[in-house]
């Protein structure tokens, strides 16, 4: 673990002693400007000098990536697109993830932040750059060396070769290399120069994640360190009135029990134990009178009931497209009426959520796998009463996220804090158990959507009217991005996916009711595109089969034209699939779905039986464009996980519900996302070739499994799959 | 409080925990081998899956007292046997891994899979490995995965 110092960046001399300390060579500095990388913004912000690149004198290069891995595989892409400008030997390559600290900010976003499938758009050229930048201090130093222009020198594998023969390995060059100024400007390589981004190239962290040696925040153990569960109230926003707690303090390990409050609201007792499970055992133990006078009951099947009143309704206009009266001059026969119900969804990442934090008074330490470092550094020192720069923040892998590792409020983080701060000069493990986690909210919100599309003469939609009923993460919340995505009261966040469908649709209404209901939210991988795909993929499914026209042609007939990455991967599909489509066998049918989303086209067709009542889905092919593909291997896993995240919407066991205010799930028994049977059996990717900058891949695939499942169902029972999850087929 | 002798990966260890403790908080908090997972504490997820006696079992759900004699192998002892290994390499070939926290409890699984039935059919790979979560979604290069083992390892 990297030790900094105080300044909340890491100073450029203290980088120098660990890293001497860490690679026994020295190190290539670079202080990246964010207007380098984010061409077109004003002034720069002074960061303080830091490192993302160390080159040992034994020639082993340390990369520091700027983001954390939850499995998205960005601890591998981010180092191979430094490394290739580089002309780094890949072998020597190893990465480390960036604690908390100005210059490891994204430098799009402004902050350090895992989220929207920002990590390689938005990293792409800043990792570019500081490969070149690198690569062109070796040069200039083995050039000033050799006494020739830098221009007679060529690198590769980690060697800078000079004219006649001469040679020098990048560990010989890397220490004088270090006390050269940093070039503004450098040369990044053409499409045909690359050597590494576009490789199937396997994971950095692949051996330590099968060895069970990579060390999640759950595992990590340190000096006297105690283990903190919270007894939650049964109500979101409920409170201590009072407990006893005489028998959970007379079981052997238990340290501490007092009352903390929730971010959320009201309060919970937390245990402090030497380890987990004094913890739970005394958490088990505990007798607590909680306060719920006045206390919002949230109840599903009550929400569900008003929200469908409520989508009767026309609520904030989000879009209006042509003529709003256009569907009433289509007669009963030309119209389809649709309602669609989706419920609350856990993330359930399989790492269960924890923080660590020692509070030493006057400065603290901390260690998250958190998906919004900057916040959370934020959050935490202000909990403690600390100015951040004496907050040290280490990132760590996180075992899954899903968006669920951070949270807008960063209540994770500020609940840690609050417990830490009671226990100075101790390192506190806080850690929510899986009935914690699933009982915990911070869930993807239940919709409803009811849809009226009228269809024209020729088949295609005339006129689209839509209503959304549900809560936003963003509006009235207070939050820095509220004014970003919150425009004239409509959340992009519960709209997207409908408000930018894909399709030429001359008359288009689309409004939205942002409910108020006692139950916390939190955007869940790809958002709002989980409900909005789902209804416009059906939806669009259902008329092209009205229409009787071959769902990828009905859709390639419908693209708009700009939508050319979606078009493009919607023919690569075609081509792709033209020989499975056509010899499906008896039983089984096709389902096929598509978006834009994160700036990436993709088109996705499945091929679905019914077994035990169940979808079984026999093959899953995708077709997409996100630019330049920078690790064909990485995009096709992130299509492997978007498709079975998407299938949890689906997926019998997949819903929260909350009967009378209290959550009804509790652990994996109830609550079970997809097993290996659910997911596909197989799945093939197919990439549109590209040489424009990459976009988002993690979360594109999500949106487009679950309405491709539900248009083969439909194919098959004839039925029309508007409820999710499909607990009955 | 109590003391118990535990073998683990071939050694003789001696913990003092209650008895209700179960293995997993066992191996994870008292003999700092954190390489078994915790993701339920139920039986429902497999991440904490290690081997008793060569049989797959979850560690959640066995109290220390219940461990008696049988040989207790981690994901850290697996490697020692030349199925674990041949497992563990097909895995890093495959790039299985997302994030990770699944896949000492889908190795387990499959080692005592492959030894059992060193050539399982595709059902059989499918109901061993079935109820061991990934929430990462890593199911499709878990069964090319077992495939290459189970060549391998033959
Ligand atoms: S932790 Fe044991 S089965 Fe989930
Ligand atoms: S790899 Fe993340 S849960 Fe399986």
């Amino acid at each position: 673990m990297r030790r900094f110092d105080n300044t909340g960046g890491m100073s450029r001399r203290s980088f120098l002693r660990s890293s001497t300390a860490a690679a026994g060579g020295l190190l290539v500095a670079l202080y990246v400007e964010r207007s380098a990388v984010a061409a077109g913004t004003a002034a720069a912000p002074a960061f303080p000098p830091s490192a993302f690149v160390t080159i040992g004198a034994d020639g082993r290069i340390v990369i520091m990536v700027n983001r954390i891995e939850v499995g998205q595989g960005i601890h591998t892409s981010l180092p191979m697109i430094l490394a290739d400008e580089l002309d780094a030997d890949w072998a020597a390559v190893t990465a480390e993830i960036a604690p908390v600290a100005d210059v490891y900010k994204d430098p799009i976003l402004g902050m350090q932040m895992v989220a929207g499938s920002t990590a390689t758009a938005n990293s792409y050229r800043q990792y570019r750059e500081l490969g070149a930048k690198t690569r062109a201090m070796l040069v200039a130093t083995a050039a000033e060396r050799w006494r020739v222009g830098a221009d007679r020198c060529r690198t590769e594998n980690s060697v800078v070769y000079g004219p006649s023969g001469r040679s020098a390995r990048y560990g010989e060059l890397a220490a004088d290399a270090a006390r050269r100024p940093i070039p503004e400007k450098v040369r990044l390589k053409e499409p045909g120069e690359l050597r590494i981004i576009g490789k199937r190239v396997r994971r950095l962290d692949g051996r330590a994640k099968v060895d069970g040696s990579q060390k999640f925040g759950l595992d990590l153990d340190l000096p006297g360190m105690k283990t903190a569960l919270v007894a939650r109230p049964p109500l979101f926003g409920g409170g201590v009135k009072s407990f006893d707690d005489k028998a959970a303090r007379a079981v052997a390990g238990v340290r501490d029990i007092f009352q903390v409050p929730l971010t959320y609201g009201g309060s919970g007792v937390v245990v402090v134990a030497d380890g987990f499970w004094p913890a739970k055992q005394a958490r088990d133990r505990l007798k607590i009178e909680w306060d719920l006078a006045g206390v919002e009951r949230a109840d599903t099947a009550a929400l569900l009931a008003s929200y469908k009143d409520k989508a009767r309704r026309t609520a904030t206009v989000a879009a209006a497209i042509g003529d709003a009266g256009a569907i009433d001059k289509l007669g009963a026969d030309r119209t389809i009426v649709a309602e669609y119900e989706f419920p609350y969804l856990a993330h359930a990442p399989m790492e269960p959520l924890n923080t660590i934090i020692r509070y030493d008074r006057d400065r603290a330490e901390v260690w998250m796998a958190s998906m919004s470092g900057t916040a959370d550094h934020l959050a935490i020192a202000q909990v403690l009463g600390l100015p951040p720069a004496k907050v040290t923040c280490h990132l760590l892998f996180g075992g899954g996220g899903f968006g669920r590792r951070g949270p807008l409020d960063c209540h994770l983080a500020r609940e840690a804090a609050a417990v830490a701060k009671q226990l100075p000069g101790t390192a506190v493990k806080l850690v929510w158990t899986r009935e914690d986690d699933i009982r915990g909210g911070y869930y993807r919100p239940m919709f409803v959507h009811r849809v009226q599309v009228g269809i024209g003469a020729d088949g295609k939609p005339a006129a689209w009217k839509h209503v959304i009923v549900g809560q936003s993460f963003m509006k009235d919340s207070g939050l820095p991005f509220e004014p970003y995505l919150v425009k004239d009261g409509i959340d992009h966040l519960v709209v997207e996916g409908t408000v930018n469908h894909p399709y030429t649709i001359p008359n288009f209404h689309l409004s939205a009711d942002h409910t108020k209901v006692n139950v916390p939210v939190l955007s869940w991988r790809s958002i709002g595109h989980t409900h909005n795909s789902f209804v416009v993929e059906t939806m669009i499914d259902e008329l092209a089969a009205r229409a009787k026209v071959d769902p990828i042609e009905y859709r390639l007939r419908l693209l708009r034209p700009e939508e050319k990455r979606l078009i493009s991967s919607m023919k690569l599909l075609r081509d792709k699939t033209a020989a499975w489509r056509s010899s499906l066998p008896v039983g089984r049918a096709l389902g096929v779905a598509c978006g834009t989303y994160y700036g990436s086209g993709i088109a996705c067709a499945v091929d679905v039986s019914i077994e035990n009542g169940r979808p079984r889905i026999h093959r899953a092919t995708a077709a997409l464009d996100c630019g330049v593909a920078v690790n064909p291997m990485t995009i096709e896993a992130q299509v492997h996980s978007g498709f079975v995240f998407g299938l949890s919407q689906l997926v019998a066991g997949g819903a929260i519900t909350l009967a009378d205010g209290v959550v009804e799930q509790r652990n994996f028994d109830r609550f079970t996302p997809p097993y290996m049977a659910d997911a596909p059996v197989e799945i093939d990717v197919h990439l549109v070739p590209s040489t424009e900058a990459p976009t988002g891949m993690g979360e594109t695939p999500v949106p487009v499994i679950s309405p491709a499942v539900a248009n083969a169902l439909a194919a098959l029972t004839g039925k029309r799959y508007r409820t999710l999850p499909i607990t009955k087929l | 409080m109590k003391d118990f002798q535990l073998e683990v990966n071939g050694e003789r260890r001696t913990v003092t925990v209650d008895p209700s403790t179960p293995l997993l908080w066992v191996l994870r908090d008292g003999l700092k081998m954190t390489g078994t997972k915790y993701g339920c504490g139920i039986g429902a997820c497999g991440a904490c899956t290690v081997h008793l006696d060569g049989v797959a079992t979850r560690s959640c759900l066995v109290p220390v007292s219940l461990v008696g004699a049988r040989r207790v192998v981690t994901i850290e002892g697996i490697a020692r046997d030349a199925v674990g290994a041949a497992v563990q390499d097909a895995w890093v070939e495959t790039d299985v891994v997302q994030c990770g926290y699944c896949q000492s409890g889908q190795i387990m699984t499959a080692v005592a899979l492959l030894k059992s039935k060193p050539d399982p059919s595709d059902g059989e790979v499918e109901q061993s490995m079935g109820g061991t979560l990934c929430r990462c979604g890593t199911y499709a290069r878990i069964r090319v995965a077992v495939r290459r083992a189970s060549s391998r390892a033959k």
